[in-house]
C-alpha cells in the first residue's frame, strides 16, 4: 500500500469505519472548544441570572467557585516582579494538576480557540495542495518562551499578553473584537501560506509551556496495533506534530513504542480518527513500559 | 573528520539564527512594552492600582472586575486602542465610578492587581480632579452652577466652595470649586457632570495631576504651629513715630485713633 495523497486523508477511514467513528475525535475536540466560549457566554447572552464561567481564558471563575488561572500567564507576572497571591497561585495549581494528568498540549488541541484557525489552515494547505513555505525547527518555540520570560523581567510588565493570539482571540470572542480579527487573520495566513503549522507547530510559546508542563503526563495517544499499519501515511499527514508518531509506530524494532511519548504530542486524536486500521488508541504512559517488557519476555523464550 | 566539523558548524549556525530572530522578536515586543505603559490621561484604572507600572506586572487581563462591575463601568481595552491590551479602565466623562461600598472589582481580581488591602472604598485613588479651565468653569465666572460640587460622593470633603472676592463686578462673591487631594477618590462623577461641552473639571492621573513640594520646604505658619512659639526673632514691642492723637497695637486692632 503506498502513502494516501494529501487531499484524499481519512478518505479509506470513512469508507471503514463510516463517517461518524472516522471524524469522533475531531467534532469531540470541536465542541470542547466550542464549550469553553460558550460557557463564558452565557452569562453575557441569556441575562444576569445565567453565569457559568466569568473571564476568560487567563483566569476564571466557574460556578462562583471554582477558580482557574493560566500558569503561564501566573509565571510572566512572576517574572515581571508580582508577588504571587493565593487567589490565583489555587487555579494554577489545578489547572497545573488537570494537564499534569491529560497531557500539557492537550490546551492546544482540545481548548485554545487558535487551533481551529491554524487546523483550517493546514486543512486547506491538503486540499488545495499549498507545498512549502518557510521552514523552522520546531525547537524555536522553546526560544520565544524563554524570550517572553526575559521581557517580563526586562519591562517589569506581563509583555507577552500583548500580542499573545490565543488570549487576544478568546478575550476578543467574549470581551468584543475591535481590531483583534487582524492578528487572527495573520495567524491564519501565516499558516496557510508562510508557513506549514507555522504558529501551533513552531512559535506558539503558550503551546510550548503547556508541552514542558505536560512533559510527563499521564494520558497519551498509543499506536497498540501498530502491526497493521499499511503506510498510508494519512496519521502524518494529519498530526499537527508528526514527529511524535514515528518512534511510537515505527519503533518496534528499536524497541520504542507502542505509546507516544513526546511532550508535543497535543492527545488531538486526529490519527485516531484517519487511520483506517485501528491502529491508535487512547492509552497511559505506563503502558508502553509493559508492551516493551512484553516483548522482552517473548524474545528471551526459547 | 570534516564531516564532524560541518555538522558543528551548521548546528551553531542553526542556533545562532534561531537565537538571533527571537531575539529581533524581542527587541521589538519590548520596545511595544514600553510603549504600552503610557497610559492616557483619560483612561483611569479601577480602585486599588497603585501605579501603572505595578499594574501592568500583575493584571492578566482576565476581565472578572469587569464582569463583577455591577454597573458595567469597567472595560476591557482592545487591539489598536492606546491602553495596555486587555486591561480594564473607565472613562469618567462617559461613565464614572460608582464607588461600590463593597468594592466588588478589588475582590473579583485574582492576582492582587486591584490591590485587596483596599478595604474602604473612599481610600481609593483612582485619580485627581482638577479644575483644568478656569476660563469656562461658571463658577469662576461667578455664576453659582456647583454642579461639581453637588455630586461629589465626598460632599464638601473632597470639593469645598471657596469664596473669593468678584473683581469684575467689585461687589459679589466668587464660589470657587476647590478640590482637596487628601479626600478626592477620582471617581469621575464631577467630571462626567460638568455642565459645559467639554467638562471644565477632569479627573487626571496623580502623577499629572498632583504638585509635589520640595522636601526641603518648611512653611513657616504650621511649623510655628508645631513648635508653639515662632522659630523666628520673637516679635519685639516696635516704637512707631506716629503723628500726635494715633497709636498702634501691633497685636491688637492696629491703628487706633486716640479718642481724648
Amino acid at each position: 500500500m503506498s502513502a494516501n495523497s494529501p487531499e484524499k486523508v481519512g478518505e479509506e477511514a470513512v469508507l471503514a469505519k463510516g463517517w461518524w467513528r472516522a471524524n469522533k475525535w475531531l467534532l469531540l475536540r470541536r465542541t470542547s472548544q466550542l464549550l469553553v466560549i460558550v460557557l463564558f457566554l452565557t452569562g453575557p447572552l441569556l441575562g444576569e441570572g445565567y453565569w457559568i464561567a466569568k473571564g476568560n481564558l487567563t483566569s476564571s471563575l466557574t460556578f462562583d467557585i471554582l477558580p482557574l488561572t493560566d500558569p503561564y500567564v501566573l509565571l510572566q507576572s512572576f517574572f515581571a516582579g508580582h508577588e504571587l497571591i493565593s487567589q490565583a497561585l489555587i487555579g494554577a495549581v489545578i489547572v497545573t494538576v488537570f494537564y499534569f494528568l491529560v497531557g500539557g498540549r492537550v490546551f492546544c488541541s482540545w481548548v485554545c480557540p487558535v487551533n481551529i484557525v491554524t487546523d483550517t489552515a493546514d486543512g486547506l494547505r491538503r486540499k488545495f495542495n499549498i507545498k512549502g513555505g518557510a521552514r523552522f525547527s520546531r525547537n524555536l518555540r522553546y526560544w520565544v518562551l524563554a524570550m517572553t520570560l526575559i521581557i517580563a523581567v526586562i519591562s517589569g510588565s506581563i509583555a507577552w499578553e500583548l500580542i499573545n493570539p490565543v488570549s487576544i482571540l478568546h478575550r476578543s470572542i467574549i470581551f468584543g473584537f475591535g481590531y483583534a480579527g487582524f492578528v487572527i487573520l495573520a495567524v491564519f495566513i501565516f499558516d496557510l501560506l508562510l508557513s506549514r503549522q507555522g504558529w501551533c507547530g513552531h512559535l506558539c510559546p503558550v503551546g510550548a509551556f503547556y508541552s514542558v508542563l505536560g512533559r510527563i503526563s499521564f494520558i497519551r495517544v498509543s499506536a497498540v496495533n501498530r502491526e497493521n499499519c499499511d503506510d498510508c501515511m494519512d496519521c502524518f499527514l494529519v498530526c499537527p506534530e508528526k514527529q511524535v508518531i514515528k518512534p511510537a509506530l515505527k519503533g518496534a524494532k528499536k524497541g520504542t513504542g507502542p505509546v507516544i511519548m513526546d511532550k508535543n504530542c497535543t492527545n488531538c486524536g486526529r490519527c485516531i480518527d484517519v487511520c483506517a486500521k485501528n491502529v491508535f488508541k487512547f492509552s497511559n504512559r505506563f503502558n508502553n513500559d509493559m508492551l516493551l517488557n512484553e516483548s522482552k519476555k517473548e524474545e528471551v523464550a526459547p | 573528520m570534516f564531516e564532524h566539523l560541518l555538522s558543528r558548524r551548521r548546528f551553531i549556525v542553526e542556533t545562532a539564527r534561531m537565537i538571533s530572530g527571537v531575539a529581533l522578536l524581542g527587541i521589538g515586543l519590548g520596545l511595544y512594552t514600553k510603549e504600552s505603559k503610557s497610559l492616557p490621561a483619560y483612561a483611569l484604572r479601577p480602585p486599588g492600582v497603585k501605579s501603572e507600572d505595578d499594574f501592568l506586572s500583575a493584571c492578566i487581563r482576565c476581565g472578572l472586575c469587569v464582569r463583577d462591575c455591577p454597573y458595567d463601568i469597567l472595560k476591557l481595552s482592545k487591539l489598536a486602542e492606546p491602553v495596555a491590551l486587555g486591561t480594564p479602565y473607565f472613562e469618567a466623562r462617559k461613565v464614572p465610578c460608582e464607588m461600590c461600598e463593597d468594592i466588588p472589582c478589588v475582590k473579583a481580581c485574582p492576582t492582587g492587581a486591584l490591590d485587596k488591602e483596599l478595604t474602604n472604598i473612599d481610600d481609593a485613588r483612582m485619580g485627581l480632579a482638577v479644575i483644568v479651565d478656569q476660563e469656562t468653569c461658571l463658577n469662576y465666572q461667578g455664576l453659582r452652577c456647583d454642579v461639581c460640587h453637588r455630586v461629589c460622593p465626598l460632599l464638601n470633603e473632597a470639593i469645598t466652595l471657596e469664596p473669593r472676592h468678584n473683581q469684575r463686578s467689585g461687589k459679589h462673591t466668587l464660589f470657587i470649586p476647590v478640590v482637596h487631594s487628601d479626600k478626592c477618590t477620582g471617581c469621575g462623577k464631577c467630571e462626567r457632570a460638568c455642565v459645559l461641552e467639554a467638562a471644565a473639571i477632569k479627573v487626571l492621573p496623580l502623577e499629572l495631576a498632583k504638585g509635589e513640594l520640595g522636601h526641603h520646604y518648611r512653611l513657616g505658619w504650621e511649623e510655628k504651629e508645631k513648635a508653639g512659639e515662632s522659630l523666628v526673632t520673637p516679635d519685639r514691642e516696635h516704637k512707631y513715630n506716629l503723628p500726635e492723637g494715633l497709636k498702634y497695637e501691633h497685636d491688637g486692632k492696629g491703628l487706633l485713633k486716640d479718642s481724648r
